[in-house]
């Protein structure tokens, strides 16, 4: 075909995305900026529902990659520039690639739980979040606090950095929810003493098999759920984390004692993404994401004919909602490819 | 309450339940025009956890939300008679509804709405 | 002859003028306090009214202060004050030279250049008598006439006086400077055309008089010129009571007043009364007013005062001003805005009234210490603050106790700015007991906020009161804490409660100097601007106060500083949500960078958090 589509972001959406064009017979440049691809995906240990192994979903997208494939990591995106009907694409040391197509696959990057600073992170020691956990379950190793003990009882957060106008980020995560329930069941098959109390404003369950495994979570594993946004938390004098909310339900103001708290910090558009955007020129909304010509019928078009948008960069998605979509993406740019 | 149907075999009590339409809206309209932030509020409870009345009474914003947009504002102003305007909790709002003006609108709304 | 019937509107607008301010001021000094009417009456007698004196003659003559805003804004003032001023002495003066010590009726030296026609040739003139007065008189007048022109320039340039913005008159005050402008063209018109027939002026008036008399018919147009002359007078007098100019009259008596000692007190009540009308509506306060980045231009305080004047109740002007005090600091007359707000909003939230019994409930026995730590509300949102605090006290060995611990009550302050004195009174009631419980001998509070009620309202027998950042510099200089140079760029942010509600400016800055590179802001100290976190403002959205908030984040960080330093948590916090830079409390940059004291003094007690 002759036509050559280069991708920007080697995460799960680029992964995939860069191997249906290449199934399809596209040649393929995927560049990252990071020295390894993968994305975040190498930091989770298990995905929800079914508590698939990130390790090896990863894997699997690696294994689709094949020759018409060239990966170059460690190079930023610095420019993109539309040349009549195509595009070049320019990175840092002079890098160059002329493209037919573009796709933005640039990720999210995690809410950085210091900006609440009532909550503690980063002042508390037993503070941690979900991503500081997920890397917990994954290195193997016992489940302990900062102080090297055994947690009597563990705290999770949700909303952290989400749905909260003063951090800016009025959108709701998504994935968030389902993954403080997937943790809360990791911890207890741990630590099967451990009390685990989960502190929500909503129990967001709309995927498949997200209701079943929260009922597994109350039915099996005990699991206490508490409806109320924490406000505020302090540090005992052994180091516990103390948590201030109201207990919504009931109406009265509940304080309770964590050996741990895990704090599910949400999805913010990645920095790249924004830079890319404003180097194109699309169209600015408030969230900061990239915004598609329309979610139902065009959700990987860009107003840009040639400009194409798959996984979190448009939005928080879970690990298989991205693949999906990369896939589309992939559709798309061959329909427009092929015209 | 029960007491009162043992004695006399029936009650004088209300029903527990919230009749709303039978309920007076009209203050939490007049509220909502001086301080349509009201609308925002998803009952979180953020408010109440900080609240620094809170640590002493069961004073709870989002309680005296609840009320007021249901109509039951009858012991409303005992409630708000309680704060003490110190603004915590419009610095924990994640929707950012104007707390502390929200409280003076709902005290001079009952205030006016007294006979 | 001294008399013509053209003399009526101005002698009668006198009249009129005098009068009304008569009535008016004998009002407002009956309604005040009999403690105030006695400060005001023993003032007339005592050495303070030499300095009164000197400052009606320094502010409402050379409006020393409008210079210092801008030299073309104040010369522009002055020359209209002291320029008039002294056309009244020197007319009443020059007057005399000519009725040789006969009592003139008032109207005489205002007009004396129609009754006297001194058409002599004098040589040398200026050294004589009458050739002074005529010259001086008319070098007055052209002085009051230059600042009429700038004046003119201002209502279109006025970016070349220093003002970007500048107030947006009502007709009413339109009417009453339109008559205030005409008076003295139509007295060079009046006396020219006169001089032009008698040749008795000076240099500007014989001269303009030869000028128009080759041009136009001066036999006419003198008679008419002088009726003009006078019914402008005669207008502005009869306005004046009503329009911006009462401050000419009012400004002296405000002055008189706070010299003798009497302050704003309860409101409404006469010394707001006679405030809200010393105000000249000169426009200074719009410019440094930051609501006006936020679209909210008619909250500033020169509109808010003229909707009290008018008796507009506006809630929305009353409860949307940030109590940031940068109009106070601004104001050349002095005028106290913030309390002028606070009295409005006392009358606007006549509430469902407080109700802190709850509080005497629990009565956990404060522990007794030295030092006794307040964090305040705000301080439980940043616990790093607080954390810095604790790990300091430790460092320094201090012998002291947290008293809100786990949670407080609120000083009292929010209620105070939301004029809701009484509320507040009973809450500042119950933390006193709890804080004369501790018997400490310092109470170190981490909020500005706090401290400056502590200050105004409460009465802490012989606790002094210290916030952190004079605690900490205390502690250095004691040499109870030592400190150790970081390798950061940093600037300082003056919170306005702890500057210009506080006058601590010195203090935080000889702490943070000794352990980063301190670069200075372009408005700082008294210019500080506001964090628009402000508990002060009621009702503005989040949308505004981020625009503010956004606003000062850019003049703070002109300098590309590593981070920035505040000494208010409510500040901290406001400026963390803008995530733009690395805030940090005092406090807490102070806690990083400790190193152990040369010396550790023994203390009987070292305690753990």
């Amino acid at each position: 075909m002759g036509k050559h589509v280069v991708v920007i972001g080697a995460g799960p959406a680029g992964l995939e995305t860069s191997a249906s064009l290449a199934k399809i017979g596209f040649s393929v440049t995927l560049v990252e900026k990071e020295e390894t691809t993968g994305g975040h995906l190498n930091r989770w240990h298990a995905l929800f529902p079914a508590l698939l192994s990130g390790h090896e979903a990863l894997e699997t997208i690696t294994n689709g990659l094949n020759e018409n494939i060239i990966i170059q990591t460690g190079i930023k995106v610095t420019g993109i520039e539309a040349v009549n009907d195509y595009f070049t694409v320019s990175g840092h040391n002079g890098w160059l690639v002329k493209a037919d197509a573009v796709v933005l696959t640039t990720g999210f990057q995690l809410f950085d739980a210091h900006r609440k600073e009532e909550y503690g992170y980063g002042i508390y020691e037993n503070v941690i979040t979900s991503a500081d956990l997920e890397e917990m379950f994954s290195s193997g190793k016992e489940l302990v606090n900062r102080h090297g003990n055994t947690p009597q009882r563990v705290g999770f957060v949700h909303c952290v950095g989400s749905r909260d106008e003063k951090v800016n980020n009025l959108h709701c995560s998504k994935i968030c929810c389902i993954t403080a329930v997937k943790q809360a069941i990791e911890v207890k098959k741990r630590l099967p003493g451990t009390e685990v109390f989960c502190f929500y404003m909503d129990l967001r369950m709309f995927g498949r098999h997200y209701e079943e495994l929260y009922k597994e979570a109350q039915e099996k594993y005990n699991i206490q759920f508490i409806r109320g946004r924490l406000s505020e938390s302090t540090e005992d004098h052994e180091g516990n984390v103390v948590v201030k909310v109201e207990d919504t339900l009931l109406g009265k103001p509940l304080r309770i004692k964590t050996g741990l708290l895990v704090l599910m910090v949400g999805m913010e558009p990645a920095s790249s993404s924004k830079s890319l955007a404003d180097m194109l020129g699309l169209m600015k909304v408030s969230d900061g994401f990239i915004q598609p010509v329309d979610e139902v019928m065009h959700s990987n078009y860009t107003e840009i004919p040639g400009v194409f948008v798959a996984g979190t960069s448009s939005g928080p998605k879970s690990v298989s909602d991205t693949l999906t979509d990369a896939r589309s993406a992939a559709l798309a740019v061959a329909d427009y490819l092929n015209k | 309450m029960n007491k009162k149907a043992i004695i006399f075999g029936y009650t004088f009590t209300r029903d527990r339940q919230i009749d709303f339409d039978a309920n007076n809206h009209d203050i939490c309209k007049i509220v909502a025009a001086a301080e349509p932030s009201l609308n925002l509020c998803i009952s979180c409870g953020s408010c109440a956890a900080t609240c620094s009345a809170g640590l002493f009474t069961d004073f709870s914003l989002r309680q005296v939300i609840l009320l007021l947009r249901r109509g039951e504002t009858k012991d409303l102003d005992k409630e708000i008679s309680k704060c003490m305007l110190c603004g915590k909790c419009q610095l924990v709002c994640p929707r950012n509804v104007n707390t502390r003006n929200l409280i003076l609108q709902i005290s001079k709304a009952l205030t006016s709405a007294r006979p | 002859m001294t008399f013509d019937l053209f003399v009526l509107p101005f002698f009668l607008g006198l009249l009129f003028l005098l009068v009304v301010l008569v009535v008016k001021y004998s009002r407002w000094i009956a309604m005040m306090d009999v403690s105030d009417r006695v400060k005001a009456g023993m003032a007339l007698f005592s050495v303070g009214l030499l300095k009164t004196v000197k400052e009606i003659f320094m502010e409402s003559l050379l409006h020393r202060r409008m210079f210092r805003r801008n030299p073309l804004l104040g010369y522009m003032h002055m020359s209209f004050a002291l320029g008039w001023f002294l056309l009244i002495v020197m007319g009443n003066l020059e007057s005399r030279v000519y009725s040789g010590g006969h009592i003139n009726p008032p109207y005489y030296p205002i007009f004396l250049k129609f009754f006297i026609h001194d058409k002599r040739v004098l040589p040398f003139e200026i050294f004589t008598l009458p050739g002074f007065f005529r010259f001086i008189m008319d070098l007055l007048l052209l002085y009051v006439l230059s600042g009429l022109v700038l004046a003119l320039f201002k209502r279109t340039r006025s970016k070349w006086f220093g003002l970007k913005r500048t107030t947006q008159h009502n007709s009413f005050d339109k009417w009453s400077i339109t008559s205030l402008w005409l008076i003295f063209p139509m007295r060079l018109l009046a006396e020219s055309f006169t001089a032009g027939i008698y040749h008795g002026g000076g240099f500007l008036t014989n001269t303009m008089g030869s000028i128009l008399a080759a041009l136009l018919p001066e036999q006419i147009l003198v008679y008419p010129a002088w009726w003009a002359y006078s019914t402008m007078l005669g207008v502005f007098f009869v306005t004046l009571p009503w329009s911006r100019f009462m401050h000419i009259p009012t400004e002296i008596v405000l002055i008189y007043l706070r010299n003798a000692g009497i302050e704003q007190g309860k409101y409404p009540g006469s010394f707001s009364e006679i405030e809200l009308r010393s105000c000249p509506r000169c426009g200074v306060c719009i410019d440094v007013c930051q609501m006006n980045q936020a679209g909210l231009t008619g909250s500033t305080a020169v509109y808010f005062i003229r909707s009290l004047r008018e008796q507009r109740t506006d809630t929305q002007l009353n409860s949307n001003c940030m109590m940031c005090g940068r109009c106070l600091e601004a104001c050349p007359v002095g005028i106290d805005t913030l309390g002028l707000r606070v009295g409005a909003r006392s009358v606007d939230n006549q509430l469902v009234a407080s109700d802190f019994s709850y509080l005497r409930k629990k009565t956990a026995d404060s522990k007794t210490a030295e030092v006794v730590y307040f964090a305040g509300c705000m301080g439980h949102l940043t616990p790093g603050v607080k954390q810095a605090m604790l790990r300091i006290f430790k460092k320094a060995q201090i012998d002291y106790t947290f008293l809100d611990e786990d949670g407080s009550i609120c000083c009292g302050r929010p209620l105070k700015l939301a004029g809701l004195q009484e509320s507040a009174s009973k809450l500042v009631a119950e933390n006193t007991v709890k804080l004369v419980n501790t018997k400490a001998k310092i109470l170190v509070t981490s909020c500005p906020i706090c401290y400056k009620v502590f200050n105004s309202d409460y009465q802490l027998e012989s606790m002094q009161v210290m916030h952190h950042s004079v605690y900490i510099d205390k502690l250095v200089t004691e040499g109870k804490l030592v400190l150790r140079p970081a390798k950061v760029k940093a600037v300082y942010h003056d919170p306005c409660e702890l500057g210009r509600g506080s006058g601590i400016y010195e203090q935080p800055r000889n702490v943070l100097k000794q352990i980063a590179e301190l670069s200075d802001v372009t408005e700082e100290r008294v210019n500080s601007l506001c964090c628009g976190g402000s508990i002060g403002d009621l009702s503005m959205n989040t949308t505004q106060r981020n625009v503010i908030r956004d606003g000062t984040l850019g003049v703070l960080c002109e300098s590309q500083p590593d981070i920035l330093v505040t000494a208010c948590p409510l500040c901290k916090k406001t400026f963390d949500s803008g995530n733009m830079i690395k805030v940090k409390d005092i406090a807490e940059i102070v806690a990083e960078n400790m190193s152990f004291p040369k010396f550790q003094e023994k203390t009987t007690t070292l305690v753990d958090p």
